[in-house]
């Protein structure tokens, strides 16, 4: 009965949205990705259900506030306070459109978790995401790459991010193609995404970061074809690209140097796109885990393989795992994006 | 740093010349007042009749005044952003600096919501709640009077920031890492923590002295589910404000110790995690907003069954309905941030959660509409909020459903979807339900009654202005905008951006509106006195007293043995009865001890604030000592003589007579 309704409720919102959103260009009601798309549908499905009682809503408080004003000779009932038909009818009605919606927001919350990888038969690329003030950092950990405000990948390619902050929390989030998550120094959150079709979409920061916050864009471009990526990743090798910033090697030297702010500044100008050729493979992890470091409790050393088990806790789903190494909780679910070339030690 | 005056110094004052502009603004208008006040030798009645009043009504008078106020400048501050973000398009900076912007937008929703929405509910239900429950004053009198001068203190506070230093460019929420002392080394965060602590603290302490109030103090024969709706409404709230506030005394507590005391609740580095302040402010935060809109329901539900000459229908329902919401009210804070990365599960668990508030508030919304139906409604100003407020608190209410499923959180959070959502259920929720219950209960509380015509102005401005100046932002959030950005570069957004900020200037036509409308009755006052104390033949007992009420309430505990107290009497013939002879009434003094700790407790915030080590010092020493002056104080109370009484008495009962 709920997917029949499900099902009628989709077939509407699709008519609806050719028609009456047509007009809609960038933003999240143009979507041009999987989790994108999906998202649309769900905000328009869950929009129609709601409407079925808030029209009527709406329309019954003009219509009675009419028809029962003063002045006119209809029937008057001082005393008429009570019907237990009618109040059967009005706890019903909103707890069956609630039940209806929250078994979609059940199924749809699980189907669009942010964390979980899409089903594709490509294997995903890797992305290291992390937030600076006020720019974003992007490290390819398996090409061996990182650039500054500009993220490229290719078409109908699944992306994972692993995402963190170098120091205020900001909320990593590309419109036209779906969800955001929070990057937060010392943690590690993801997000899976995909574009189905290649393109520039703008990427932005939607959580308040302090002065630069506005200035805080990036470009995110889909490529056409796999080759077309593969291109741009060997020119940012060869520093070849023109038009950027060609940096060397982001070493935790160079990252520090790229990390640095005003914090005073008023007029914040965003950070040009600039890439490094290669990268302290470690460099992502380094930096999430410093926080610990500082806390004199975790040494990290390079070289060693860092066994992602000791983050993430065998417990799984959601759960944060204790002791030393909570700070990069959050971490639920497939380990697998996250064997990092470090080591980590506990010290007593 | 001088161990006299701390971190002030003349780097404080300002530079920019708007704040210059405002602040000569509001020192012309601060000694046009004291002026009035000196000239109409006014300044006794102030202070003995007012400031150091424990009398619940004027109390709350002076907290719909702290509002207004507050609405000027939270108002002012709504302005300049939207005119920013007009002006600020295709790249161009606009007119204010980030810094200047970032305060602003910082500013306008603490101000909104802690110094306007709670002095505005508080005000009323300070006004309404002894008198529906047939009481003479509220348990704790002194008490209540020192929540008001805490609360001012707060607002004070935030006003001092505008020409002393900076406020806080965090956004109302003040997320660590951001408002630490690592990237807020300014005062700001540190005006923002004193004046909600300290305002914060006020309020808790009015929650719990209508709780007793509520729970010790109803008229003979007035058993629980017999009280008043808004009584009820309000003491949810009193139940949510003495559960919730306190965590967010402790959230900001914790702030204060990593701020002044290098600990690490929530820093980066040294085990400090940002997600514990994220989850304990919304622990608070989520509360709040129905700590707001409760007692708005409460009185949308007396102006519905009065002006409809009605019972209200469904009163049980009412009351469960107004209890669910309190409760699931306090297990869906994590909707504020699905995106951090949680679970499904979790996520999907919240999301729900929240949905199952629709229903409770859907049934009020069924509630309202059967109240209505085969009455006889009077369409005043008071119902034209209503009505405003059903229709458009509708349209939040959906929209807030929609943000509570995580998947389109997932695009829509943070953006000016969000933004257009809380705003048309604070506005078209709280603030419509308080300007529906300041037109509703003002002729009661002063004597005489708003002009008409002025409060269908206001109430049309402010309707037409909303929808303005925030369907556009539902559309922006669409189109990918986020919160909180000082300009923007995309063409598509710049038409609703105007559009929304003609709105802006709408609303500001209705608030001028309300305004005028003050100044205009209190002029025509003596033609338009409310000589029976019951203009809109109401139900409850505040209707039963003279307008404005006797300064005891109630020459005789009324004997209460109907939901529509004052009907049922009027309808057995002893409304209007009069005594033979009447018991000497037993008053409270009033007392100057709640302005001198409100004043002591600001100079601590001050100088806690600016580092101003002895000052703090003198502030905390003074106030604790006041206090216990206080509490020792043996000549506290009066007692009212039988012929004043009755003297009172008769005099309201020959206005009634004559009509």
């Amino acid at each position: 009965m709920i997917l029949l309704l499900t099902r009628i409720l989709n077939k509407v919102a699709l008519a609806l949205m050719v028609g009456l959103l047509a007009g809609c260009q960038g933003g999240v009601l143009d979507p041009k990705g999987q989790v994108g798309i999906e998202e649309k549908q769900l905000i328009i499905v869950a929009t129609l259900l709601m409407l079925l009682v808030v029209i009527p809503v709406i329309f019954m408080t003009l219509y009675f506030a009419w028809k029962y004003r003063e002045g006119r000779d209809e029937i008057y009932e001082p005393k008429w306070s009570h019907s237990t038909k009618i109040e059967t009818i009005v706890w019903s009605v909103p707890i069956i459109i609630v039940i209806i919606l929250a078994v979609i927001t059940w199924k749809s919350t699980h189907a669009l978790d942010p964390y979980k990888p899409l089903e594709h038969e490509k294997e995903h690329i890797n992305v290291q995401v992390i937030s600076m003030n006020w720019k974003w950092l992007f490290v390819y950990p398996d090409l061996g790459i990182a650039s500054v405000n500009e993220l490229r990948f290719p078409a109908n390619v699944p992306v994972a991010f692993n995402i963190s902050s170098e120091g205020t929390m900001n909320s990593f989030f590309i419109p036209q193609l779906g969800s955001q998550i929070y990057s937060m120094a010392g943690m590690v959150t993801k997000l899976h995404l995909i574009a189905n079709e290649p393109g520039t979409f703008d990427g932005i920061s939607a959580n308040y970061s302090g002065a630069g916050f506005t200035g805080m864009k990036f470009k995110a471009i889909a490529t056409e074809t796999e080759a077309d990526f593969d291109a741009w990743v060997e020119g940012v090798k060869a520093q070849s690209i023109e038009g950027a910033i060609n940096n060397g090697v982001l070493d935790q030297a160079s990252y520090e140097a790229l990390a640095e702010f005003d914090l005073d500044a008023h007029h914040v100008e965003p950070t040009p796109v600039q890439y490094y050729n290669s990268i302290k493979s470690s460099i992502f992890m380094d930096n999430v885990m410093k926080f610990m470091k500082d806390h004199g409790k975790v040494e990290l050393l390079e070289g060693t393989v860092f066994d992602s088990k000791m983050i993430h806790g065998n417990s799984g789903h959601g759960e944060m795992s204790h002791g030393d190494m909570n700070h990069s909780g959050m971490n639920h679910e497939e380990s697998q994006h996250s064997s990092h070339d470090m080591h980590t030690e506990a010290e007593k | 740093m001088s161990a006299l005056l701390g971190k002030l110094s003349w780097d404080a004052l300002p530079y920019d010349p708007i704040v210059i502009t405002t602040l000569c603004v509001v020192a012309v208008a601060a000694f046009v007042v004291a002026f009035l006040v000196i000239k109409n030798n006014l300044l006794g009645v102030l202070w003995n009749d007012w400031l150091t009043s424990v009398d619940h009504k004027r109390l709350g008078v002076m907290y719909i005044v702290l509002a207004f106020v507050m609405l000027i400048r939270g108002f002012a501050d709504a302005i300049m952003m939207r005119l920013q973000l007009a002006l600020a398009t295709n790249g161009d900076p606009g007119y204010l600096p980030p810094s200047h912007y970032d305060q602003i937008f910082t500013a306008h929703g603490v101000i909104m919501i802690i110094f306007m929405a709670m002095p505005f509910m508080i005000g009323l239900m300070n006004i309404v709640v002894p008198l529906q429950i047939g009481a003479r004053d509220v348990a704790f009198p002194f008490l209540n009077n020192l929540s008001f001068w805490l609360a001012v203190s707060g607002a004070v506070l935030v006003n001092i920031s505008l020409g002393l230093g900076e406020f806080a460019m965090t956004g109302w929420v003040a997320y660590p890492p951001l408002s630490g002392l690592e990237y807020s080394p300014g005062v700001g965060v540190d005006y923002y923590i004193w004046a909600l602590q300290i305002s914060g603290i006020g309020t808790t302490l009015t929650a719990v002295n209508f709780l007793v109030t509520v729970f010790k103090m109803r008229a003979p024969g007035m058993k629980l589910m017999d009280m008043p709706i808004f009584t009820w409404t309000c003491t949810w709230a009193n139940i949510l404000i003495a559960a919730s506030f306190p965590i967010l005394t402790a959230v900001l507590a914790m702030l204060t110790l990593d701020r002044y005391l290098d600990f690490h609740f929530f820093t980066n580095d040294g085990g400090g995690n940002s997600m514990m302040y994220i989850n304990l402010f919304w622990a608070w935060g989520h509360p709040e907003v129905y700590i707001l809109v409760l007692p708005a329901f409460g009185i949308f539900s007396e102006i519905v069954s009065t002006f409809t000459g009605k019972r209200l229908f469904g009163y049980k329902s009412m009351v469960w309905a107004t209890a669910s919401i309190s409760i699931l009210g306090f297990i869906v804070w994590l909707h504020h941030f699905f995106t951090m990365g949680s679970s499904a599960n979790v996520n999907a668990f919240f999301g729900i959660m929240t949905m199952i508030i629709a229903v409770p508030t859907g049934v009020k919304l069924f509630n309202w509409l059967f109240t209505m139906y085969r009455g006889r409604l009077r369409v005043t100003v008071p119902v034209l909020w209503t009505l405003g407020f059903m229709v458009t608190f509708t349209i939040g209410g959906m929209t807030g459903v929609l943000l509570a499923v995580p998947g389109a959180d997932y695009v829509l959070h943070n953006s000016l979807f969000l933004i257009a959502h809380f705003h048309n259920t604070i506005i078209g929720g709280a603030v419509f339900g308080y300007l529906a219950g300041f037109a509703f209960w003002f002729p009661k509380v002063m004597g005489f009654h708003l002009n008409v015509k002025l409060g269908k102005a206001a109430f049309w401005c402010w309707l037409v202005g909303f929808f303005l100046a925030f369907m556009p932002l539902y559309v922006l959030g669409f189109l990918g905008m986020t919160r909180r950005l000082n300009h923007t570069d995309n063409p598509d957004w710049n038409i609703w951006l105007y559009i929304a900020v003609v709105g802006a200037f709408v609303i500001l036509a209705g608030i001028i509106c309300q305004f005028l409308q003050l100044y205009v009755s209190f002029r025509d006052r003596k033609q338009n006195l409310d000589t029976t104390g019951d203009p809109w033949n109401g139900h409850t007992l505040e209707w039963a007293t003279s307008s404005p009420p006797q300064f005891y309430n109630f020459a005789e505990l009324p004997v209460v043995s109907d939901i529509d107290a004052f009907t049922d009497m009027k309808e057995k013939g002893t409304a209007y009865v009069r005594k033979e002879s009447y018991a000497p009434i037993h008053m409270p003094r009033n007392t100057m001890a709640g302005i001198v700790i409100g004043g002591l407790i600001t100079a601590f915030g001050f100088a806690m604030i600016w580092h101003i080590w002895w000052l703090a010092i003198v502030g905390l020493v003074g106030s604790i000592v006041t206090f216990v002056v206080r509490a020792y104080t043996k000549d506290v109370d009066y007692y009212v003589q039988p012929d004043e009484v009755a003297r009172i008495e008769n005099a309201h009962l020959d206005n009634v007579a004559k009509g």
